[in-house]
C-alpha cells in the first residue's frame, strides 16, 4: 500500500479535525470518530493515573512487612480498585477505544466508522459507567477484587452492587464499540481494500470486536445475576439456597478470559504495524497473522477452566481445560516466530515506538510462557494464587498491552496531533518502564515460586528483600509514565511540526495530512496493493 | 466522491425481502398455540401426574421451538443470506460452549474427586 498507489491527494491544508470545529460543546457532541477517540484518550489516561496510584499505594504498603500506611481492610480496598480500575477502565478500553476509534476508518478508507450516533453514545456509556463506578469510592467501597468471586461478593457489605452494576454498564458500551467497528470493517472499505490488504491492526482490531460481542453479554448476565442474588436471594450461586460459587467462575471466566485476548489482541495488531514500519521490510507471514488472531480468538472461548484448578472443578474438567489451553500457544507462537522473521535483515531502526514494540516481544514472551507453567495442573496448583500468577499476568496485560498501546501512541502521535515529540525523552521513557517493569515484576515469579500468596496485606519477613525491590521498580515505572505525559505536553504545546508520513510507513493513515481533516482524506483513496509493501 | 462509491458498496446486493401479514399471523398463531401447550403439558406433569423427569425437556422444547419461529418470520432471517445465519448460529455455538462446559464440571464433579 505505498504512497505511489493511491489517488489520495493530501495538501498540508491548515483546516483539520481539530480546528474545524470549536468550543466544548463541538469536542462533547462530535460524532467525528477521531475526536471520540481522543475523549477516549482522555478518560482511558485519567483512569490510568488513579489506578496507578492505587498500584503505587499497594506497593508502598508491602515495601515491608507489617502494617505501613493502610489497614487491611483498606489494602483489600485499594488492591480491588487497582484490579477494577486497570481491567474495565483501562486495558479493555484502551487500544480498540483510543486507537482502533481513530485509526480504523482512516486504516480502511473510509470517513467515519459504520455507526457514528452509536460511537458517540459509546462513549457515554462508558463513562457513566466509570462514573458509577468511582461513586462507590464514596458509598461504601468495595474489597472482593476485580473478579467478585461468590460467596464473599455475595455476602460483604460494601457498594458490590454498584460496582457490577458500573460494570455490566461499561460491558455495554464495549460491545456497542465492537459491533461498530465489525460493520466499518464490513461495509466502508475504500475500493480496491479487499480482506486481505487491510493491515493487521485491523484483522486484530476485528477479532477483538467479535469476542466483545460474543463474550461480553455473558459477564453482563453473570454480573446481573451476582446483582440479583444480593439485592433478592434468588439463590443461583448462593449453596444455601441451593447455588453454587464454583458456577459464578465458570460464567465469569466464560467472558474474562476472552477479554484477556480482548486486551492483548489490539496490542498484538499494534505490534504489526510497528514491527512492519521500523524494519522497513515487507511483513513476513501476512496471512498467518491475519488469521491467528481469528485464531486466538476462537481458541479463548474453550479455555476459562484453567483459572479453576484448585476452585472445586471436576479433575476431568481440569484435564480437558488444560489441554485446550495449551492449544492458545500455537497462535500465539505463529504471530511471534512471524514477528521475528519480519526482524530478520529488515533495515531495523530503534525510534521509541519501536523500543515499544521489541519491549512487547521480550516482556509478552516471558508472560506467554510462564502462562504454560499456569496452564499445567501440576504447576498451577503449586503456583496458584501467588505472585506468581501477579507476575504472570502483568507480564502480559502490563508488558503487553502497555507497552504496546505506549509505541501505539508515540507511532500514531505526529498523525493524531501533527506534531513530533522530543525522540531523546521518548526513549528515555522506554528505559525506564522497561527497567522498572522487570523490577517489578520479576521478583514476584520468584515471591510466588517460594510460596508468598496474592491479595495478603501482609507477609512473614523472609519475603521482604524482593518485595522492596518491587516496590522500587513501581517508582521508577510511576516516573516513566509521569516522563511520558510530560512528553506529551510539552510536545503538544511546543512540539515541531510533523510531517504527513515521518516514519516512512505504507498504511492508508499515512497518506492523509497530518492532522487528518474531518473527513480523513482530502480525496477518496483507492488501494491497488498490500499495506506493507516496502520492497 | 467517496461518500459516492460507499453508498454504491453498501447498497449492492441486498434488499429486505416483504413477508406477507399471513405469514405473520400464522405464527402468531402458532405461538400462541405453543404457549398453551406450555401451560397444558405444565399442567400435566406437575398437578396430575405430580412431578415428572420430562417436565422441564418438554418446556425447553417448546421454547426452542417458539423461538426459532421468531427468529426466522419475525426477525427474518428465514429470508437472510446464509453469512447471517452462520454469524446468529455461532452465537448459539458459544452458549452451547458455555453450558456445556459448566456441566462437564459439574457431571463429573461428584464421580471424580475424593481422590484426596
Amino acid at each position: 500500500m505505498s504512497a505511489s498507489t493511491h489517488t489520495a491527494s493530501h495538501t498540508s491544508g491548515e483546516v483539520n479535525y481539530i480546528n474545524e470545529f470549536k468550543g466544548l460543546k463541538s469536542w462533547f457532541t462530535s460524532l467525528d470518530h477521531k475526536r471520540i477517540g481522543l475523549l477516549y484518550m482522555i478518560s482511558v489516561l485519567f483512569f490510568f493515573l488513579v489506578g496507578g496510584l492505587f498500584a503505587l499505594l499497594i506497593r508502598l504498603e508491602l515495601f515491608k512487612p507489617g502494617a505501613q500506611y493502610l489497614t487491611p481492610d483498606q489494602y483489600n480496598q485499594v488492591m480491588t480498585y487497582h484490579g477494577a480500575i486497570m481491567v474495565f477502565m483501562v486495558i479493555v478500553p484502551g487500544i480498540p477505544a483510543i486507537l482502533g476509534n481513530f485509526f480504523l476508518p482512516l486504516q480502511i478508507g473510509a470517513k467515519d466508522v459504520a455507526f457514528p450516533r452509536l460511537n458517540l453514545t459509546s462513549w457515554y456509556v462508558f463513562m457513566l459507567g466509570a462514573i458509577i463506578a468511582i461513586c462507590t469510592l464514596f458509598l461504601g467501597k468495595i474489597d472482593t477484587g476485580w473478579t467478585f468471586y461468590t460467596p464473599y461478593s455475595i455476602k460483604t457489605g460494601t457498594a458490590a452492587t454498584m460496582m457490577v452494576v458500573a460494570a455490566f454498564v461499561m460491558g455495554m458500551s464495549s460491545i456497542l464499540t465492537g459491533l461498530n467497528f465489525i460493520v466499518t470493517v464490513h461495509k466502508l472499505r475504500a475500493p480496491g481494500m479487499t480482506m486481505f490488504r487491510i493491515p493487521l491492526f485491523i484483522w486484530a482490531i476485528y477479532s477483538t470486536a467479535v469476542l466483545q460481542i460474543l463474550a461480553t453479554p455473558v459477564l453482563g448476565i453473570t454480573l446481573l445475576l451476582l446483582a440479583m442474588e444480593r439485592t433478592f436471594g434468588v439463590g443461583i450461586f448462593d449453596p444455601n439456597l441451593g447455588g453454587d460459587p464454583v458456577l459464578f467462575q465458570h460464567f465469569f471466566w466464560f467472558y474474562s478470559h476472552p477479554a484477556v485476548y480482548i486486551m492483548i489482541l489490539p496490542a498484538m495488531g499494534v505490534v504489526s504495524e510497528l514491527i512492519a514500519a521500523f524494519s522497513r521490510k515487507t511483513i513476513f507471514g501476512y496471512t498467518a497473522i491475519a488469521f491467528s488472531s481469528i485464531g486466538i480468538a476462537a481458541v479463548s472461548f474453550f479455555v476459562w477452566g484453567h483459572h479453576m484448578f484448585v476452585s472445586g472443578q471436576s479433575e476431568v474438567a481440569g484435564i480437558v481445560f488444560s489441554f485446550l489451553t495449551m492449544l492458545v500457544g500455537v497462535p500465539t507462537a505463529i504471530k511471534m516466530f512471524n514477528w521475528l522473521s519480519t526482524l530478520y535483515r529488515g533495515n531495523i531502526s530503534f525510534e521509541s515506538p519501536m523500543l515499544f514494540a521489541l519491549g512487547f516481544l521480550f516482556l509478552f514472551a516471558i508472560g506467554g510462557v510462564t502462562g504454560i507453567m499456569l496452564a499445567t495442573i501440576a504447576t498451577d496448583v503449586h503456583f496458584h494464587d501467588t505472585y506468581f500468577v501477579v507476575a504472570h499476568f502483568h507480564y502480559v496485560m502490563v508488558g503487553g498491552t502497555l507497552m504496546a498501546l505506549m509505541g501505539g501512541l508515540y507511532y500514531w502521535f505526529p498523525k493524531m496531533f501533527g506534531k513530533m515529540y522530543n525522540e531523546t525523552l521518548a526513549r528515555l521513557t522506554f528505559v525506564l518502564i522497561f527497567i522498572g517493569f522487570n523490577v517489578t515484576f520479576f521478583p514476584q515469579f520468584i515471591l510466588g515460586a517460594m510460596g508468598m500468596p496474592r491479595r495478603y496485606f501482609d507477609y512473614i519477613p523472609a519475603y521482604q528483600s524482593l518485595n522492596s525491590i518491587s516496590t522500587i521498580g513501581s517508582w521508577l515505572i510511576g516516573c516513566g509514565f509521569l516522563l511520558s505525559l510530560y512528553v506529551i505536553v510539552t510536545a503538544l504545546r511546543s512540539g515541531e511540526k510533523a510531517s504527513d508520513n515521518p516514519w516512512g510507513a505504507k498504511t492508508l493513515e499515512w497518506q492523509t495530512s497530518s492532522p487528518p481533516p474531518h473527513t480523513n482524506f482530502h480525496v477518496e483513496p483507492v488501494v491497488t496493493a498490500g499495506p506493507y509493501e516496502y520492497k | 466522491m467517496a461518500a459516492n462509491n460507499h453508498s454504491e458498496h453498501q447498497s449492492a446486493g441486498h434488499g429486505h425481502h416483504i413477508i406477507p401479514a399471513e405469514i405473520y399471523k400464522k405464527v402468531a398463531l402458532a405461538l400462541f398455540v405453543l404457549t398453551l401447550l406450555t401451560v397444558g403439558f405444565h399442567y400435566l406433569f406437575h398437578s396430575v401426574m405430580h412431578g415428572s423427569v420430562l417436565a422441564a425437556p418438554v418446556a425447553f422444547l417448546i421454547a426452542a421451538v417458539k423461538a426459532s419461529l421468531v427468529l426466522m418470520f419475525f426477525m427474518g432471517l428465514k429470508y437472510d443470506s446464509v453469512d447471517n445465519r452462520i454469524i446468529f448460529a455461532l452465537g448459539f455455538f458459544f452458549l452451547f460452549v458455555l453450558i456445556f462446559f459448566s456441566a462437564l464440571d459439574i457431571w463429573t464433579r461428584v464421580a471424580v474427586t475424593s481422590t484426596l
